[in-house]
């Protein structure tokens, strides 16, 4: 490739290893023995539908393959290897049960169209998830089918469309409010839910400036035009962005709900609520639940999540297809939308394939039942707690923007740094020279230079320590003046900083293309 | 409790250091009228080994395929998955890592994810491929989407022959994103009607091959008609696997290409989670959604990898992002790719044999009993067969006896009178011959 | 050659007769960064004076450009396509954006002089 300019080289356990590609001595190898099927009598060939030759991919015998992928593994940190405390992630330990009861026979190996009869088992099992996640958030119903957070946000807004729509007031109420510290989740999906957007600014606090939401909600004059009558949805994280509990969340719901709007709010850091506080008695009209994060199913280096959706009395009517459904003793599955009207019910649509991603649902129920109602309390707690502790031990080095408590995760400002020549990305790169996985960093955006801190409720009190002294001390290093070590950083990683702009500029997106 | 390290101590003195008298003043900001109290309802903890028991007791219930053969298809597709591929994405840095936001330390899932990229375009014959979406279906919407974005034509045309789930999913999609859907009816094959949909306002037509029915057919024509009207072919794939023995998108003129890539590494796991394939031509890049990978080099000029262009995505570009997608489908991508780089080029060509033949050989045993009828005459490894009684009455006597026979069309086009009395069958590697004549057996004796 | 106008928004444009050369000031340069990218609008768009025009992106950042005057596009930059760098290191120069036919000249009074515009960023940081 154009952009090698040096060679890598192994150094002791840092073991670098090729692409599977441009390798030549690897053309001809597999690793799967299967015999060579006669085809030469299909129909097939006379119609000019086959390829001519087998695609030109290499393959790696079973020894090959296993060692490419072990040595690429080694150049990944995970949660298993350490403190991983990204904010707005819950980045907590994934339990090695919850793996083995996804891949158990009669689960893991289930056709999603067998007979309903052959399955119920699983509708059962999807039936107990629904009802903890129910009792958990206290709403009126739940969506198991979204297959992601983004996605569960996006049904939700759906559904809140349809609901406008039913009340003959979709074409008035195109503004969705999003607090400008939200994820950028938020407006993308309110903008494809068709949807125009509005910013509302934080407060000195970090929380939202319900002033200036009263203000967009109620008929108010900004900037010449008039606003009000005319707001489908608010989407509120909460805890939000900077850790924080929106503390005036039901005067803002009731404001809302007067006003004719909807209320969604983003579950991405329910795990500082879950088994404490119930999203239903907020004032919440739909909220999407990352199990991969609050109900410790992995994260598998960028997916797959899952994103259930639970919804209040209001909305529950037009959840997506499919929809499981209690009938005395029948368990039923909904799969059609006549089925579904019958019941009195108005589904947005179908979202994705089939019921949802059941080997996620498989592991979040065997995480729930682990913990009990009581062990998910405490496990909220002890975030809450680990957290608040972070912040404590740091503040006095570091410049928290806001006051204390923080809920789950703890934000800090880069103005400690300020002279020093060192910025957040230094600070966060420095952390990787000490083996420690770095915070979320410059999000949210309403804080400059932010860090996030989410360590969650896996982590030892040593494990804490050790990141608050890691901290500590590259914080001092800092106001020392010694701005070069964090340039420099990382240094004992299995690579130097790369160069994103030169990924941008001249993108190599595979091998053998051309630069595009 | 097993999973929380911090002990009463551990927690006092952390609640000293914060200089806070309890947990509950941590919470002080909630407001007073919410209940905070536990919900009693809940069921306590409990142990690995009761929950193993109460797992297994819900998986008992169940007939699973890996002991009744089975003969399943309609986008979801039983494999053999090589022992290495379950262990190697089991190893705890690939599936404890986030998503790369710190490539010097996620290098190992990068790379993969590069190998990936590479892997899906030579595959489809295009230029480049994402690092996933969700499934096969979302990867269709996302698909239309995108032909939208780049013609800003406000039409999509969808072949009657495109699975449900698909077309549905991109109608909904669709109909938020304030665009058109269209269904142009048509037979497995026959274009005509497609191709006399398409006009000046058609962003893309939308095909499946092998189609909802098995059917495959040559989709050059369709390609060169969408070219005319200035529109782009969508290729739609549910099973990867034909992909080593057709003709590649690419090859046949497609400009999008969105599929479900379940059928290399991954479980049937009742539907989910899957891996969502999308290719592409160079030009569509800038309107690709979601993750991309590129390869660059370190401060050293070393070769490594990041994630790029990532000024198209939600969390930069917000509500003008490309998508609203973040996590997509890593680890099935990841167990994809490691299934593809041990079959390699040949093995996928050996292993889409294998299963056209073997659906070969069920087909002509399945269809020479009486009042069963193969209506796909050109198919890879799954057919449609017409029943003399409903299907899905068939299938549920079938499994009565342990052999689940298929999917009753009526399942996926439950308001089609027409095929109500039809049957989508596939067979795979994992169905022996054997097994193919105990069908066919239990099948001649629930119609005699 | 004619005298550089600005916008609020950081575009500048430097009229020709009925044709009006389009970038972005060295200031805004500067903020985004290493620019890895501008999508550029189709020569013979028609564009209205604070309408979105072009998207430059930097590795982090994504900003919409818009347009200082009304008119119809009557050329692109090319080179910015393999070199999108220029704008970095010559934005109000060899990193033009576009020219624009004006469909109305005395759009101009709307633009701010150089001073003018200098004034105005020293005012906004302050």
């Amino acid at each position: 490739m154009s952009v090698v300019k040096a060679k890598a080289e192994s150094r002791g356990l840092h073991l670098e290893e090729p692409l599977i590609f441009g390798r030549g001595a690897a053309r001809g190898r597999s690793g799967v023995d299967l015999e060579d099927a006669d085809i030469s009598d299909s129909p097939l060939h006379k119609k000019n539908l086959l390829r001519d030759k087998a695609p030109d991919l290499p393959g790696l015998s079973e020894p090959e393959a296993v060692r490419h992928y072990v040595r690429l593994s080694q150049k990944n940190y995970g949660i298993d290897s350490g403190i991983f405390p990204l904010g707005s992630c819950t980045m907590k330990h994934n339990p090695r049960l919850n793996e083995r009861m996804a891949r158990l026979v009669g689960l893991g190996d289930l056709h999603p169209l067998q007979p309903l009869g052959t399955v119920s088992g699983a509708l059962l099992l999807m039936e107990r998830l629904s009802e903890w996640l129910l009792r958990l958030t206290g709403m009126a119903a739940v969506s198991l089918t979204p297959r992601a957070g983004a996605h569960g946000e996006l049904c939700g807004m759906m559904a809140i469309r349809a609901a406008l729509r039913e009340r003959g007031e979709e074409r008035e109420r195109r503004r969705v409010l999003v607090p400008e510290s939200a994820h950028g989740t938020n407006p993308a999906t309110a903008a494809l839910a068709g949807y125009r957007l509005e910013a509302i600014p934080a407060n000195a606090e970090g929380r939202m400036d319900v002033k200036d939401f009263r203000a967009r909600l109620g008929g108010a004059r900004l900037g010449g035009t008039r606003l009000g009558g005319d707001v489908a949805a608010l989407m509120l994280t909460n805890p939000n962005t900077c850790g924080l509990f929106e503390r005036d969340i039901v005067e803002i719901a009731e404001a809302l709900h007067q006003a004719g709007g909807f209320f969604y709010c983003d579950g991405a850091n329910f795990n500082a609520l879950a088994g404490r506080v119930k999203p239903g008695d907020l004032g919440i009209d739909a909220m999407h639940i990352n199990l991969h994060k609050t109900f410790s199913t992995p994260h598998g280096g960028g997916g797959p999540g899952a994103g259930p959706v639970v919804f209040s009395e209001a909305l529950a009517r037009f959840a997506p297809l499919p929809a499981l459904r209690r009938e005395g003793e029948a368990l039923l599955l909904i799969e059609n939308r006549a089925d579904a009207e019958k019941r009195g019910l108005r589904p947005i649509g179908r979202m994705a394939s089939f019921h949802g991603q059941m080997g996620m649902f498989i592991r979040a129920l065997s995480y729930m039942m682990s913990l009990g109602g009581d062990g998910i309390r405490q496990a909220s707690e002890d975030a809450v707690l680990s957290a608040n502790y972070i912040l404590a031990s740091l503040q006095d080095l570091m410049s928290a923007p806001f006051p204390s408590p923080c809920m789950h995760e703890a934000l800090f400002d880069d103005s400690f740094l300020k002279g020093a020549g060192v910025e957040t990305l230094d600070f966060a790169k420095a952390l990787i020279d000490r083996g420690v996985h770095p915070m979320t960093i410059y999000f949210p955006l309403i804080v400059r230079g932010a860090f996030l801190i989410e360590p969650t409720e896996t982590e030892s009190k040593e494990s804490l320590d050790g990141f608050i002294e890691a901290m500590r001390s590259l914080a001092r290093a800092a106001l020392d003046g010694k701005a070069e070590m964090f340039k420099d950083a990382p240094r004992h990683a299995p690579r130097r900083r790369l160069n994103e702009t030169l990924a941008a500029r001249k993108p190599v997106l595979r091998w053998g293309g051309r630069e595009i | 409790m097993r999973y929380l390290p911090l002990t009463d101590e551990d927690r006092r003195a952390m609640l000293r250091k914060i200089g806070a008298a309890s947990v509950d003043a941590l919470f002080g900001d909630v407001p007073p009228s919410v209940n905070q109290s536990a919900d009693e309802a809940l069921p306590g903890g409990m142990s690995e080994i009761s929950v193993e028991r109460a797992l297994m007791s819900l998986a008992a219930r169940n007939l699973s395929p890996s002991r009744a053969p089975c003969f399943l298809g309609a986008g979801a597709y039983r494999h053999h998955i090589p022992a290495s591929v379950d262990h190697l994405i089991q190893r705890g840095e690939f599936m404890t890592a986030y998503t790369p936001y710190q490539p010097e330390i996620a290098q190992g899932t990068l790379q993969a994810l590069f190998e990936f990229q590479t892997q899906t375009a030579i595959l489809t014959a295009l230029d480049i491929a994402n690092a996933s979406i969700y499934d096969g279906a979302t990867a269709c919407a996302e698909a239309v989407l995108m032909a939208h974005r780049m013609t800003k034509r406000p039409k999509a045309i969808l072949s009657s022959a495109l699975h449900p789930h698909y077309a549905q999913t991109a109608r909904t999609l669709s109909e938020y994103a304030q665009y058109q859907t269209t269904v142009a009816r048509h037979q497995s094959g026959d274009f005509a009607p497609l191709i006399k949909a398409l006009d000046g306002d058609t962003a893309a037509l939308v095909v499946q091959n092998p189609d909802l029915f098995g059917a495959v057919a040559d989709l050059t024509p369709l390609a060169a008609a969408a070219h005319e009207a200035g529109a782009l072919l969508i290729y739609v794939f549910n099973e990867t696997v034909s992909l080593g023995l057709l003709r590649a998108p690419g090859d046949v003129g497609a400009d999008i290409t969105a599929g479900e890539g379940q059928s290399l590494g991954n479980p049937l796991s009742f539907g989910g989670p899957y891996v969502g394939l999308l290719a592409a031509r160079a030009k569509c890049l800038r309107q690709m959604p979601g993750r991309l990978c590129g390869m660059t080099e370190d401060a050293e000029g070393r070769a490594g990898f990041v994630l790029t262009l990532a000024a198209r995505e939600q969390h930069i570009r917000r509500e003008r992002a490309t998508s609203n997608i973040c996590t997509n489908a890593g680890l099935c991508a990841l167990a994809f790719s490691c299934h593809l780089t041990l079959l390699g080029g040949e093995g996928l060509y050996r292993l889409a044999k294998i299963n056209h033949a073997r659906a070969r050989s069920l087909a002509k045993r399945l269809s020479e009993i009486k009042h069963v009828r193969l209506t796909t005459p050109l198919f890879f490894n799954e057919f449609t067969l017409k029943t003399p009684i409903g299907g899905a009455e068939l299938m549920d006597a079938l499994a009565e006896k342990g052999i689940l026979g298929g999917v009753p069309l009526s399942r996926l086009l439950p308001d089609e009178e027409a095929h109500q009395k039809s049957v989508l069958v596939a067979a795979t590697e994992m169905n022996s011959e054997e097994e193919c004549a105990l069908y066919a057996e239990a099948l001649a004796a629930c119609l005699s | 050659m004619s005298a550089t106008l600005y916008t609020k928004q950081h575009e500048w444009a430097r009229i020709e007769g009925e044709i009006a050369i389009v970038g972005i000031s060295a200031y805004a340069a500067e903020q985004l960064g290493d620019i890895v990218y501008a999508d550029l609008p189709e020569k013979g768009a028609t564009v209205a004076r604070g309408g979105e025009i072009a998207v430059v992106e930097s590795v982090k950042a994504a900003s919409e450009i818009y347009a200082p005057l009304s008119g119809e596009v009557a050329e692109i930059n090319a080179a910015l396509e393999g070199d999108p760098e220029l704008v970095n290191r010559s934005p109000e120069k060899e990193g033009w954006f576009l020219k624009i036919r004006l469909s109305d000249v005395g759009e101009r009074r709307h633009l701010l002089s150089a001073e003018d515009y200098q004034r105005f960023l020293q005012e906004e940081s302050a």
